[in-house]
């Protein structure tokens, strides 16, 4: 391996005066989508062939979630005795569901009548891993409109307008509110110090060190807290309830610890469960928390919530490929965004450092596994370098320590010195870039049930750009837990008698269409046993 | 069990042995011997605090704290997860406290009983200096103690060892959120831009966007000047 980063020494003096590849052409970048992104292999997807958006396809792993049995048989439920009952019900502890509790509490409901319910910890979520930043077109020289193009292009234009104008429009906003939460936001002089993202045209990316993720979410988790907002951990909802007009009612949860169930009514319902990474679509490791299973789709969309954009994954371009004990996880945009370029095996840059994300991690796989410029490690994974000491080389020494210490602790507990060393990268399983649909106030299809975060669909279209995550559950967070709150102080909300009925309709599809599985959803938990303790287990306590 | 081999390692969880494969976080040696996590599991990427552990290597007396998920297992390592710290926060009102020098005093009084042992410190698997940041804010130095504490997970382990009872990670929180809030300055374009949004100075624009076809977004996409 020394002699191969020998090979990226060499032409660093070279390539830091010539400065990185020039961008791809739109023609260029449809070519090399259509060759090498994951996305774009028919046959890793299918139809869905039952459900409010049959007809719709999507990765075959999220099909089998979709149209697998209900995990419990809605029989053995008691919906006559309520266990909680609140106005406004929160499934997900992670960002969106936390800033949808403050605002639901802002707009007049008391904290006690809000209730977030969370699978594993309050704040065990993608939000709080997020290194890089956060978008929002505050500068002189930047402006919505332009953020909006960006978007959309990124996306290519299939997202939601009215989602993205939502979106751009709201950003400085939610900056603003960050401030007043006491986020320590990176800046000089007075000023933000913002950065380029893949695919933004003005350096709009607000960032806090490269821990971003969790310097924001840690304040509005607190937040949360000093409010008194009630938080059930380790309750991972199992079905959504609605009553017997159809309207969103609450939500069963189950308890991991105990093994009961307990029945939440409530007038609303927000949807905030995050994304599906640890389904490991076409067995790409992820950069996901232990819990991103998919689980609000699979409730959501049995009880009639229509999906959007579910064809379409977002792979991080560089994910650790070496060593293999953190393999997959996050190496932050960030450190393209200060300098650091892609290099292949013979010490060549081949591709512009900030393409959309999917671009860029089509052109990593076509240099490993076309044009066969990868480098391979020990236990057969295939890479390319990120070579991250151009970062200090530009910067001046000392900016990876200072700026990128995350990234910097995470290679040093193996050994690895990034200042001086490259980095070996792979994309990852990052994000998923569509979900159910909602409208601009995080409606979904279904009367009472609001979503935000990225169970949502619509807002990133088919490719989600550096940065838009994080901007995106503050604001649709933000909209839904207002227009929750809005909506339980209606007397339309009034539920009626609670009922699990589109539970047992589903079975009764899933027959009908003769769909044959052995597999139960909510997922909950990957299980990563070893096949050796699988094969021989009977079962805790038989 | 068969002896380990060159590939494989031996580890003791809550005693007991266990041959995994070399090469693995101790997170996964421990899913690979048959665990499978509700408690001290999260994020697996080393930004939450859920795998908080705590071991020693075999022959020697001294406790390591590490990440579960950010650490290779090692043979001989005895190993035990600590994924929940029973320590209670104080609740406050940000936007009506007064962030003099003596406001983290005043929530987290305890701090007061800090002996200097650096034993935190030597807890922290972020390598944080935290009982400089304790020192600092006992000295009223906010700014310091938001700094030091930058990098905080809030795994919890600091205050599992502190002699004398301090909630660190609880008192750093609030820290960082009193610097963040009245000592980090404004950056006054940001309340410009909310003014001419709210003004509407952009609606007909992004409105005339919102109606394009694909097209044309595509054309003035095409002709973006990057900055």
């Amino acid at each position: 391996m020394r002699e191969a980063i020998a090979r990226v020494e060499a032409t660093r003096p070279a390539r830091l005066q010539a400065g990185p590849p020039p961008a791809m052409t739109p023609a260029e970048r449809e070519k090399v989508l259509a060759e090498f992104h994951p996305d774009y292999k028919a046959e890793k997807k299918r139809e869905l062939g039952i459900g409010v958006s049959a007809g719709n396809v999507v990765p075959n792993e999220v099909a089998d979630m979709l149209e697998a049995h209900l995990l419990v048989d809605p029989a053995k439920i008691d919906l006559s005795r309520v266990d909680y009952d609140v106005d406004v019900l929160i499934i997900g502890g992670g960002g969106a569901g936390t800033v949808a509790a403050i605002f639901a509490h802002q707009e007049g409901i008391p904290a006690e009548n809000i209730l977030i319910v969370t699978k594993l910890r309050h704040g065990d979520c993608n939000s709080t891993m997020a290194q890089g930043g956060i978008q929002a077109a505050d500068r002189p020289e930047d402006s919505p409109a332009i953020h909006y193009i960006d978007v959309m292009g990124g996306g290519h234009y299939e997202n939601k307008p009215e989602l993205v104008q939502a979106m751009v429009d709201d950003g400085p906003e939610i900056i603003r509110w960050h401030e007043e939460l006491g986020v320590m936001y990176d800046k000089e002089n007075g000023e933000y110090m913002e950065a380029h993202g893949g695919g933004t045209s003005r350096k709009r990316m607000h960032s806090c060190k490269d821990y971003t993720g969790k310097a924001i979410f840690n304040p509005i988790r607190d937040e949360a807290r000093n409010l008194g907002i009630p938080t059930l951990e380790f309750s991972p909802v199992i079905e959504l309830l609605l009553d017997v007009e159809g309207k969103a009612a609450g939500a069963i949860t189950y308890n991991l610890e105990t093994g009961e169930y307990r029945v939440i009514r409530a007038k609303a319902t927000v949807l905030a469960t995050g994304g599906f990474g640890r389904m490991h679509i076409q067995n790409f490791p992820t950069t996901n928390h232990y819990g991103a299973t998919a689980d609000g789709l699979v409730i959501a969309y049995r009880a009639g919530a229509k999906l959007l954009d579910m064809d379409s994954v977002q792979y991080h371009p560089t994910g650790v490929a070496y060593p293999s004990a953190i393999l997959g996880q996050l190496a932050t945009e960030k450190l393209r965004s200060q300098g650091a370029v892609p290099i292949n095996a013979d010490g060549e840059a081949f591709v512009y450092p900030l393409e959309p994300r999917d671009v860029e991690a089509a052109a990593i796989i076509r240099e490993c596994w076309s044009r066969e410029k990868g480098i391979e490690t020990a236990t057969g994974v295939r890479g390319v370098w990120l070579d991250t000491p151009m970062i200090d080389e530009i910067h001046g020494e000392g900016t990876i320590k200072d700026w990128l210490a995350a990234m910097w602790t995470m290679w040093n507990r193996h050994g690895i010195d990034i200042t001086k060393d490259p980095a070996l990268v792979y994309p990852t399983l990052h994000y998923q870039n569509g979900g159910v649909e909602i409208e601009a106030d995080g409606e979904t299809s279904v009367p009472g049930l609001f979503a935000g975060g990225e169970v949502e669909g619509g807002v990133h279209g088919k490719n989600r750009l550096m940065g838009n995550s994080l901007l995106g559950y503050n604001v649709f967070g933000r909209r839904a837990g207002i227009a929750a709150a809005k909506w339980a102080k209606k007397k339309k909300s009034k539920i009626k008698t609670l009922s699990l009925q589109h539970a047992v309709d589903f079975e009764q599809q899933l027959a009908d269409a003769g769909i044959e599985t052995d597999l139960q959803s909510p997922m909950l938990l990957p299980d990563y046993r070893s096949k050796s303790v699988l094969e021989r287990s009977l079962g805790r306590f038989i | 069990m068969s002896i380990p081999s060159e590939n494989t390692i031996r580890i003791y969880v809550m005693g007991s042995a266990y041959e995994v494969p070399r090469g693995l976080t101790i997170m996964d040696a421990m899913e690979h011997a048959g665990w499978r996590f509700t408690r001290g599991a999260g994020c697996r990427s080393g930004f939450c605090g859920a795998c908080s552990t705590v071991y020693r290597h075999e022959g020697d007396y001294r406790l390591r704290f590490v990440l579960a998920c950010q650490t290779e297992a090692e043979d001989g390592m005895y190993l035990v997860q600590l994924p929940f710290t029973p320590a209670p926060r104080v609740s406050y009102t940000l936007a009506a406290l007064n962030p003099d020098e003596n406001v983290l005093l005043q929530h987290y009084p305890e701090i007061a009983r800090c002996v200097s042992c650096n034993t935190c410190t030597k807890a922290c698997p972020q390598d944080i200096e935290v009982m400089d940041y304790v020192q600092a804010a006992l000295r009223g130095d906010i700014a310091q103690t938001a700094s030091l504490s930058f990098d905080c997970i809030q795994c919890g382990l600091c205050s599992m060892r502190c002699p004398a009872d301090i909630k660190h990670y609880h008192m750093a929180q609030m820290a960082r959120r009193v610097y963040g809030r009245y000592m980090s300055p404004i950056t006054e374009h940001l309340e410009e831009r909310i003014v001419e949004i709210e003004k509407g100075v952009y609606a007909e624009e992004v409105d005339a966007l919102v109606k394009m076809t694909r097209g044309e977004l595509e054309e003035i996409y095409a002709a973006r000047v990057v900055e």
